[in-house]
């Protein structure tokens, strides 16, 4: 694994009708991190997306149709493949991620394969309560021991990944509620990839808000769990990441 | 009497009915097969209606009639849910397109912008989903 200065990153960023919000995310990585690569992944937006996207001179694929965080990464991971990228950033469009902290977060990557950017690692006002809380403390307690190392939000949109993460992604990323988050972790951590996490500050949505009604909170409990047992039971994917041995 | 001829007649309909789509293209002979099988087992249920009060004393069903519920409702839900499986292998397969088809789209812009822009190799085709035979 390079971990030197030279590393080529390339920040992802997922984006389903956020032709509102992409201007400042993009402005704002412009101006904090002018060396990356940025790639909007437009998935199926009915709205000025792309053509925002485009405007702001950054590379777009334009994905026919909506296929959700889950197929949009995997279509980013694939690119950063193609392109030769070692780092791949995933970063949300809706401007809840802030893009200086991404060095920190590829700091890590020194360390591990995959870095979460976790939202209650001490930093920042990022609140949940109710149901919701409960079902990422569960989530995060399994994911932890699994990962043998303390991770508190495993549903984090804000991550990093190195280049045997990337090249375990480009083939066999999730596309299934919650895939992109939890299952592309199981499926990293059964695959011998190792995950850290790096507190980050998050800032509220500027569109949008997260469900926080008990019921809907309950169904996504519900829907976590079962995502995350489904995806427990199932049998290793080939692994990617084995054939090269790490010097 | 009546009612099995009135079964018998229904399954030879079906028959006529699936071998016709069969013929035109319409439908393809796997998701065919197993109703040009139901179709026999009525026919053959219709014309030997002793049948199927020997199988019901076997398996212990007092009242024949509710054997051929209970069959009939089985065979409802094997057969829908294998159409579940069967979309959702083809929701794996429009995604895996929907990526390739963004990948080439970007690549044919770039090598419009200019004939001299660096392009590195295809990347590899993406998880061809559980349904596909295995790499080796």
């Amino acid at each position: 694994m390079s971990t030197g200065p030279d590393r080529r990153i390339l920040v992802v960023l997922p984006a389903w009708n956020e032709a509102q919000s992409l201007p400042a995310v993009l402005r704002e990585i412009a101006d904090h991190l002018p060396d990356v690569g940025v790639l909007v992944v437009n998935d199926g937006s009915a709205d000025r997306t792309s053509a925002v996207a485009r405007a702001h001179g950054v590379q777009v694929l334009d994905l026919p149709f909506n296929l959700g965080v889950g197929g949009a990464m995997r279509a980013g991971f694939r690119y950063a493949l193609a392109e030769g990228y070692d780092v791949v950033v995933q970063v949300d469009a809706d401007g809840q991620h802030d893009p200086r902290e991404v060095p920190r977060i590829i700091e890590c990557l020194a360390r591990a394969d995959i870095v979460i950017g976790a939202r209650f690692a001490d930093q920042g006002d990022y609140a949940v309560r109710g149901p919701r809380r409960w079902a990422m403390r569960v989530l995060a307690g399994v994911l932890s021991r699994l990962a043998g190392t303390r991770l508190t939000d495993t549903t984090s949109g804000f991550r990093a990944a190195g280049p045997r993460a990337i090249r375990l992604f480009a083939v066999h990323y999730p596309a299934e509620y919650l895939g992109d988050t939890i299952e592309s972790l199981v499926i990293a951590l059964r695959s011998g990839l190792t995950v850290e996490q790096v507190g980050v500050s998050m800032r509220e949505r500027s569109a949008g808000r997260p469900s926080q009604r008990p019921i809907k909170a309950a169904i996504y409990l519900l829907r976590a769990c079962l995502a995350l047992g489904i995806s427990l039971t199932r049998r290793r994917e080939p692994s990617l990441a084995a054939p090269e041995p790490v010097a | 009497m009546k009612g099995y001829l009135f079964a018998l007649a229904g399954a030879l309909t079906t028959l006529a009915f699936m071998f016709e789509l069969l013929r035109r293209r319409r439908l393809r002979e796997k998701y065919a097969a197993l109703w040009i099988s139901l179709a026999f087992v009525v026919i053959v249920v219709g014309a030997f209606p002793g049948l199927l009060y020997r199988v019901a004393n076997l398996v212990g069903i007092s009242t024949p009639l509710n054997l051929v519920f209970f069959l009939g409702l089985l065979v409802l839900l094997v057969v829908s849910v294998q159409l579940s499986a069967e979309i959702s292998s083809l929701e794996h397969e429009a995604q895996t397109l929907a990526e390739e088809s963004a990948l080439l789209r970007n690549r044919i812009e770039r090598l419009e912008r200019g004939p001299d822009a660096e392009l590195s190799p295809l990347p590899p085709v993406a998880d061809p989903g559980p349904c596909a035979a295995d790499p080796t």
